[in-house]
């Protein structure tokens, strides 16, 4: 006989989690489904952890998640072939009580979430992958069928939280397929060394942590940002690009990595360590224009099957567990109404993400993706004028400053022309607004 | 209700022997952190009597000995389609070796066919961490049952006559041996992948509540034949063999192209044997 929940959750990742455990915590009979062996063996990030979107669902969670350090000092760079030019932020008030941001392991992190979640009383299955939806005649969602004998579960409603390829969606038609310029491709090692060594590297003490964003000829040319993040005994080292920009260029990211790697900002940092994990993963960069739909009759989609990543400013997961948290709310109240689990019901969770910073941000941004995409000059030609001007400038060697300023001026006209150098201001200036 | 076989098969949780590590000082086998799995072997002994229900329906018994976290190797057990999961967990029960981990086993056994009589108690041949391949004639024995080791097929059993024929791996070919029931199993890496659970199956496991039984509940009459206290083995060493001399060569080259590095491995293989240099052109130039 087929069983009947209240809610199913595809998905065991920040976005599926969240939802399950709101619900569950409400009382909801749930039913979470993950395809990995455990929740957080197929999931792969950065990873950075934001405090706020976890209190949110779990306020004291710094007391028992598995949390590497948090992060005090960010660091933006722009690289040529052999320099870098950036700002360092660092703050000691980033040692609070409760810090902001963590690195964390996802392995861990999601294997400890996934307790929680179990712990409010949602049933998970893992190992078990939804091959696709049940609807009634009217096309209601009103369950999952799943790849193993008698795999057919019903549910008042479905939370599509399968990640960034949202195979269940996608087959259904729930979503179109992802756009090769809207998704990047993300690869990463995760080097050990000891503790105390990259406490000398980055002068750090106790659980202090560092963040390194980089951008700039590192991409070959293409639309991409490279990073590198301190745990406690490794550290994560990535770069990603846009699947079109890999399509086109016929780089391997694995060759991209090594190379980054090899960079004379990266090598020191990363010198004598053990490189002992490589994952790769996507990440829904099309902002704002590409979320899709995110509800209807008998289903919503949260996360990164929602394509809510804020690729701008390195964020996802937050936007996942929040996405997920607002999709649970939203059904806990309907069923706290005895209201059915229809699209007009279901809309309330789209109006709640348009008044969170998740698709406010995203909205901010709307335009970003699109300009990225299109105008390479800003991954190629600025990082190399800002590094040669800098180089310049600091030079010395009897060359009057004046006629310095004068080569840098030029060097940036000859490049981009003065119509070139005011339209990038113009369109940088429409993307953040 | 159906008269199927009583069976009982004995799991025991490992660490993933792929990615386990010696601790550098002590010697031993360094636990924390690595994933644990259900010993294979046993997984081919749970499919076994999964396949004999199929036939003939009766009752499957996946038991266990070990500290409370092996109730998840239980729980994945049931996920595969057991109808019943028992974890003997108790501090007595610590530090035991073969004989005493059999006397344990055998005790919980017993009080198992206690409500109905166990027609057959299959194990794995031996686990991927001791390696011993002695709990489940320990079992056989202690039982007084007959006992069937490195079975690789059970073609035929007939419960009327309380009869069991099975294919038997020896050296040189196989034995094909009947014997009566009841009797004891251990089950080789055979044909008989386990099987993929049903969806009410890992539902069913997921919510199950394992019993655990502690010395007491399982009936065991004699704690000084439990745990460390009724073990024998002592470990007198422990030591990592020494690592062979070092005798790769790490080929590389200057520009680190896959063609260059191809070359130099072929050059390198030429200066260690020239004769290659015939035969390689012979294949090639047949090509």
């Amino acid at each position: 006989m087929t069983e009947h929940f209240d809610a199913i959750v595809v998905g065991a990742g920040p976005a599926g989690n969240s939802a399950a455990l709101v619900m569950a915590r409400a009382g909801l009979s749930v039913l979470q489904i993950e395809r990995g062996e455990y929740p957080g063996a197929k999931n792969v990030q950065g990873a950075i952890l934001y405090a706020n979107a976890v209190e949110q669902v779990i306020p004291d969670f710094r007391d028992s998640a598995p949390l590497e350090r948090h992060i005090i000092e960010q660091r933006m760079w722009m690289l040529d072939d052999h320099a870098y030019v950036g700002s360092h932020f660092r703050s000691d008030t980033f040692n609070e009580q409760r810090p902001n941001r963590y690195t964390i392991i996802r392995a861990q992190f999601d294997k400890w979430f996934s307790g929680k979640v179990k712990e409010a009383g949602a049933l998970l299955i893992c190992e078990t992958t939804v091959t696709g939806l049940l609807r009634d005649k009217k096309g209601k969602v009103i369950g999952v069928k799943v790849d193993r004998d008698d795999g057919e579960v019903t549910a008042d409603v479905v939370v599509l939280a399968d990640g960034v390829n949202a195979l269940v969606g996608s087959r259904a038609g729930l979503r179109p397929e992802l756009k090769p310029q809207e998704v990047a491709l993300g690869v990463k090692e995760t080097i050990f060394m000891p503790r105390e060594t990259i406490d000398a590297r980055f002068n750090l003490k106790g659980n202090e942590g560092v963040v390194i964003e980089a951008a700039g000829s590192i991409t070959a040319g293409m639309t991409g940002t490279g990073f590198l993040y301190t745990n406690g005994d490794s550290l994560s080292v990535g770069i990603g690009c846009l699947i079109s920009d890999f399509a086109k260029s016929q780089v391997r990211p694995y060759f991209l990595l090594e190379r980054f790697k090899q960079h004379p900002a990266i090598a020191p940092l990363i010198a004598g360590g053990e490189p002992k994990e490589y994952a790769a993963h996507m990440l829904p960069e099309g902002g704002y224009n590409a979320v899709p739909q995110v509800h209807g009759d008998g289903w919503v989609m949260a996360g990164d099957a929602a394509q809510l990543l804020n690729a701008m400013h390195r964020e996802g997961s937050n936007l996942a567990m929040t996405s997920g948290r607002l999709a649970a709310e939203t059904i806990v109240a309907a069923k706290k109404e005895g209201k059915p689990m229809t699209a007009a019901t279901l809309k309330a969770y789209r109006k709640a993400l348009e008044d969170s910073f998740v698709l406010r941000d995203l909205k901010k941004y709307r335009r970003l993706p699109k300009i990225l995409e299109t105008n390479k000059h800003f991954f190629t030609d600025y990082p190399r004028l800002l590094t040669n001007a800098a180089e310049t400038m600091l030079r010395v060697d009897g060359v009057p400053k004046r006629d310095k300023e004068r080569a840098i001026m030029g060097s940036f006209r000859s490049t981009r022309k003065l119509r070139g150098l005011m339209t990038d201001l113009v369109k940088l200036g429409r993307a953040w607004r | 209700m159906s008269q199927g076989p009583n069976m009982v098969v004995c799991i025991k949780q490992v660490p993933d022997s792929a990615q386990i590590s010696v601790h550098p000082v002590t010697n031993t086998i360094m636990r924390q952190g690595v994933p644990t799995i259900i010993n294979p072997y046993d997984l081919f002994a749970l499919e076994a009597a999964l396949k004999l229900r199929d036939q003939l329906g009766g009752k499957v018994t996946v038991l266990t000995m070990g500290p409370p976290m092996a109730a998840s190797a239980l729980r994945k057990a049931l996920g595969h389609g057991a109808d019943d999961a028992i974890l003997l967990s108790d501090r007595f029960f610590a530090g035991a070796d073969t004989l005493a981990t059999s006397y344990a086993l055998t005790a919980a056994i017993n009080k198992i066919g206690a409500e109905r009589p166990v027609d057959i108690v299959f194990t794995g041949k031996q686990t991927i961490d001791g390696d011993t391949a002695q709990v489940g004639p320990g079992i056989a024995r202690r039982m007084g049952l007959n006992q069937l080791t490195y079975v690789s097929a059970i073609p035929s059993i007939d419960l009327e006559a309380g009869e069991i024929s099975v294919h038997r791996r020896a050296e040189g070919g196989v034995q094909v041996l009947k014997t009566k029931l009841p009797c004891l199993i251990t089950m080789l890496e055979a044909t008989n992948e386990l099987r993929r659970g049903s969806l009410p199956d890992v539902l069913r496991a997921e919510r199950a509540e394992i019993k655990v039984w502690n010395a007491e509940a399982a009936g065991v009459e004699d704690l000084g034949k439990c745990g460390m206290k009724g073990s024998p083995t002592k470990v007198s060493k422990v030591f990592a063999p020494k690592p062979r001399a070092e005798k790769a060569k790490m080929i590389t080259a200057e520009d680190g192209a896959p063609a260059s590095v191809a070359a130099a491995a072929v050059e390198t293989l030429l200066d260690a044997d020239p004769r290659l240099l015939s035969v390689l052109t012979k294949q090639t130039t047949v090509a």
